[in-house]
C-alpha cells in the first residue's frame, strides 16, 4: 500500500500513525518474521526495519549495539529483501527500509530500489542522505518506493521547504538534535521546534522520532504531528525480552498506540 | 603560464564525483554557517595575518627545506630534500590545521571543541590550540589507539583536553571519527568539530587543505631559491591525505611535477592488513563524503591496518580520489617493513627520526631512485616527528644493546 494512502487513512479514523523500528535480523536472524508480526499484531500500523552497518554515524548505543548483533549473525541486504517478502505474506501494513547510503550504493542503487520495491518495501529512509545530495544517488525520475527525507531543529525555514518539495510518502522530523535513543526530550523549546517543523511542512504528512519512548511522549508530540516513530525503546527490551515471547514490546506497542488514538 | 587551471571543488562542494555532505540533516546548517565564515576568513586579511603571525611565533614557520645530502650520496643520484613539518610546533603538519580552525571557531563563537585522533597527533595539536585560546576540548580516541598512544594521551590531559575512549567498532581511528560525529549531532548549538584532515563533509575537505597548503606555498619558494627550479618529484604519504594535500596543492597546475603520495600496505597488499585505499578501494560512501572505500561485498566498512596509527583509516580525502582519477597524482604502497628501515635509514644517514607516517613517503625514495636518472630534484615531505612511536619501534624491533 502506498505510505501516504495509509498514514491518511489511519488519521482519518482519528488516530496518529505509529511506525516501530527493527534493526533486521536482530537479537536473532531466525524468528524475526514472528517478532515483526508480534510488533504488527500488538499495534503498530508501519514497520521501519534497519539495514545494518558497520559504522551507523546517527545512531546511539542502542541501535549501533544491535546493528552489530545483526552484521555478526550475518544479515546482509538480501536477508532483509526475504524479511519484507515474507512479512508481506502476513500484512498488507507498510514497511520502510532504513540504510546508510554505502550499502545501498554498494548493492547498486538502482538494482536496491527496484528489488526493495518487489520485495513489498513501500520506502526507504537514509539517514546520510540530504536533499542536497538526493540528485547524486537517485538521478532519476521515477522511483518504485517513496524516498522519506528528514528534517532537524537546525533545519530553516527555507530547507524544510525544500524537504518537503523532494520527500516522498512522508517527512521524518528529528525531534532533537543528537542520535537515537536519547531522551532528553522533555524541554518546551523540542515542542517548539517540532511546531516550527509542522508549520513548513505542507505537502507531506509529518511523523516524529526519536527520543520517543513512553506513552506520555506520544502525547505530549501528537498534536504537532501525523504520527510518530518508536526505535530504540524498542530494540533496547528485545534482548532480554526474547526470553518471555516479546511480552514487553507488545505491552509497550500497545500502550503507545492507545496514546495515538485519545 | 597556466594551462592547467585548477579550480576544486565544485561550488557543492564535490571534487567531481567525489566528496559532497553526505551526514545527517542537523549538520547542514553548521556545516554552511563554517562555510560562510570560512570563505570570508579566506578573503579578510585581519584574518589571515593572524593566522599568518601564529604561525611564524607559535609554531614555528616557515619549516627548512632541508637538503639530504648522506641520503642523496647513499642512492647515489638526483637531489633530496626534506620539508620539515617535524619541526613545527607539537611535532607534527597537523597544528597548521588546528591553529587555523580554532581561528575559525572562535569568530563562530564557539565555545566547546571536539576531535577526533588516531595517533594522537591531531588530538595533541588540537589540546594544544585549545589550550592556548581557553576553549574547552574533548578528544575521541579508540580504546586500541590509547593503549598504543599512551603518551600522547597523557599529553593532551596535561593539555586540559578531556580523552573519551571511544569503544564501538573497531576502536580506532575510524571509530573515534563516528563518536566525534555524534557528539557534534548531539552538541551542536555551541561545538565546533575541529576534523584533523582533509575528509568528511563539505567545507572540511577544501578548508583542511587550504590551511594545509602553506606547507606546499613555503616548499615552492624554498626550492626555487635552493634548485634555482622546480622539483621533478614530490613525494608524501597518504592517510587521510592532508599533509599530501598541503604539499601538492601549490603545484597541480605545474605539470612538471611529478606528484606521488604513498599509502600503507601494511603486511601486503595481497593481505587483508593494509589502509592502501586508494590503491585497493571501491566507490563508497563514508563519513559525510564520498569517497574510495575499504568495503566488503556488502559495504561493510573493513578493519584496516598500518603500523603507523595516523595512516590506519579506511576512507581518504576526495581530492585524492579526484586526483587519482584524473592521474594527475601518482598513488602507491608501501609496507610495515619497508617503513621501518626507512625511519631507520633517515635517521642514521640525516639524522633526522621521522615519524612512522612520514617513513611510508622516504620509503617510497627505494623505488623511485632507481627509476630516475641523473639530476632530478627530489622533495620528500617529512610530515612529522617519530619520537611518539618508539614505543611501537621497539615493540616491533626489540631493543638491541
Amino acid at each position: 500500500m502506498k505510505i501516504r494512502e495509509y498514514i491518511d487513512s489511519v488519521n482519518n479514523s482519528g488516530t496518529k500513525v505509529l511506525t516501530a523500528f527493527l534493526t533486521a535480523g536482530y537479537p536473532e536472524k531466525n524468528g524475526f518474521v514472528e517478532l515483526a508480526q508480534e510488533v504488527f499484531e500488538a499495534g503498530a500500523d508501519m514497520l521501519e526495519i534497519g539495514i545494518p552497518f558497520s559504522d551507523p554515524l546517527a545512531d546511539g548505543p542502542i541501535i549501533q549495539h544491535s546493528s552489530q548483533v545483526a552484521l555478526a549473525n550475518g544479515i546482509t541486504i538480501r536477508n532483509c529483501l526475504q524479511y519484507a517478502e515474507e512479512i508481506r505474506k502476513l500484512t498488507d501494513k507498510p514497511l520502510i527500509a532504513m540504510g546508510y547510503a554505502n550499502p545501498i550504493l554498494r548493492y547498486g542503487v538502482k538494482n536496491f530500489i527496484n528489488d526493495a520495491a518487489s520485495a513489498g518495501y513501500s520506502g526507504v529512509i537514509i539517514p546520510d542522505l540530504v536533499v542536497e545530495e538526493y540528485n547524486e544517488l537517485f538521478p532519476d525520475e521515477r522511483i518504485p518506493l517513496d524516498v522519506i527525507l528528514l528534517c532537524t531543529p537546525t533545519s530553516s525555514a527555507e530547507r524544510l521547504q525544500q524537504i518537503d518539495n523532494k520527500s516522498t510518502g512522508f517527512v521524518y522530523c528529528v525531534s532533537v538534535a543528537g542520535t537515537t535513543g536519547i531522551g532528553k526530550t522533555h524541554d518546551e523549546g523540542v515542542l517548539e521546534s517540532v511546531g516550527f517543523c509542522r508549520e513548513h511542512v505542507k505537502k507531506n504528512k509529518m511523523l516524529v522520532g526519536f527520543g520517543i519512548s513512553t506513552p506520555e511522549d506520544v502525547l505530549r508530540f501528537a498534536p504537532f504531528c501525523d504520527g510518530v516513530i518508536v526505535g530504540s525503546a524498542i530494540v533496547r527490551l528485545l534482548e532480554e525480552d526474547k526470553k518471555s515471547n516479546y511480552r514487553s514490546i507488545k505491552n509497550l506497542i500497545s500502550g503507545l498506540k492507545k496514546s495515538c488514538i485519545s | 603560464m597556466k594551462n592547467n587551471e585548477y579550480i576544486q571543488p565544485s561550488l557543492n562542494g564535490h571534487f567531481g564525483k567525489y566528496g559532497g555532505k553526505f551526514v545527517p540533516e542537523t549538520l547542514m546548517t553548521p556545516l554552511a554557517e563554517l562555510e560562510t565564515m570560512y570563505l570570508e576568513c579566506r578573503n579578510d586579511s585581519m584574518f589571515q595575518t593572524e593566522l599568518f603571525e601564529l604561525h611564524k611565533n607559535y609554531t614555528g614557520r616557515p619549516t627548512p627545506l632541508s637538503y639530504a645530502e648522506q641520503l642523496t650520496k647513499y642512492y647515489g643520484k638526483g637531489k633530496i630534500f626534506l620539508k620539515r613539518e617535524d619541526l613545527c610546533h607539537t611535532g607534527a603538519h597537523k597544528i597548521n590545521n588546528a591553529l587555523g580552525q580554532i581561528l575559525l571557531a572562535k569568530r563562530l563563537g564557539k565555545k566547546r571543541i571536539i576531535a577526533e585522533t588516531g595517533a594522537g597527533q591531531h588530538g595533541v595539536a588540537t589540546a594544544t590550540v585549545c589550550a592556548k585560546f581557553g576553549l574547552q576540548c574533548v578528544v575521541y580516541m579508540g580504546e586500541t589507539d590509547i593503549e598504543r598512544q599512551k603518551l600522547n594521551v597523557y599529553r593532551m590531559r596535561l593539555l586540559g583536553a578531556e580523552v573519551r575512549p571511544v569503544t564501538s567498532g573497531s576502536r580506532t581511528l575510524k571509530d573515534a571519527t563516528n563518536e566525534a560525529i555524534r557528539d557534534w549531532v548531539t552538541n551542536v548549538a555551541d561545538t565546533h568539530y575541529i576534523i584533523g584532515s582533509v575528509v568528511g563533509p563539505h567545507p572540511y575537505p577544501m578548508l583542511v587543505r587550504d590551511f594545509q597548503s602553506v606547507i606546499g606555498m613555503e616548499t615552492r619558494q624554498q626550492i626555487l631559491a635552493a634548485a634555482g627550479r622546480l622539483p621533478d618529484y614530490i613525494v608524501a604519504c597518504v592517510g587521510g591525505g592532508s599533509n599530501a594535500m598541503g604539499m601538492f596543492y601549490p603545484f597541480i597546475e605545474d605539470s612538471s611535477v611529478i606528484l606521488i603520495g604513498v599509502e600503507a600496505a601494511g603486511y601486503g597488499l595481497t593481505t587483508d592488513k593494509h589502509s592502501a585505499t586508494l590503491t585497493l578501494g571501491t566507490d563508497g560512501i563514508f563519513q559525510g563524503m564520498r569517497t574510495y572505500l575499504l568495503q566488503n561485498e556488502e559495504g561493510q566498512v573493513s578493519e584496516v591496518h598500518s603500523i603507523s596509527a595516523g595512516l590506519d583509516y579506511p576512507g581518504v580525502g576526495p581530492e585524492h580520489c579526484f586526483l587519482k582519477d584524473s592521474g594527475r597524482v601518482l598513488y602507491r604502497a608501501v609496507t610495515d617493513d619497508e617503513a621501518l628501515n626507512a625511519l631507520k635509514l633517515l635517521t642514521i644517514k640525516e639524522g633526522i627520526l621521522p615519524a612512522l607516517e612520514s617513513s611510508h613517503a622516504i620509503a617510497y625514495l627505494e623505488k623511485l631512485m632507481l627509476e630516475t636518472p641523473k639530476d632530478e630534484v627530489v622533495i620528500v615531505n617529512v610530515s612529522g616527528r617519530g619520537d611518539k612511536d618508539l614505543a611501537t619501534i621497539i615493540a616491533n624491533e626489540g631493543m638491541d644493546e
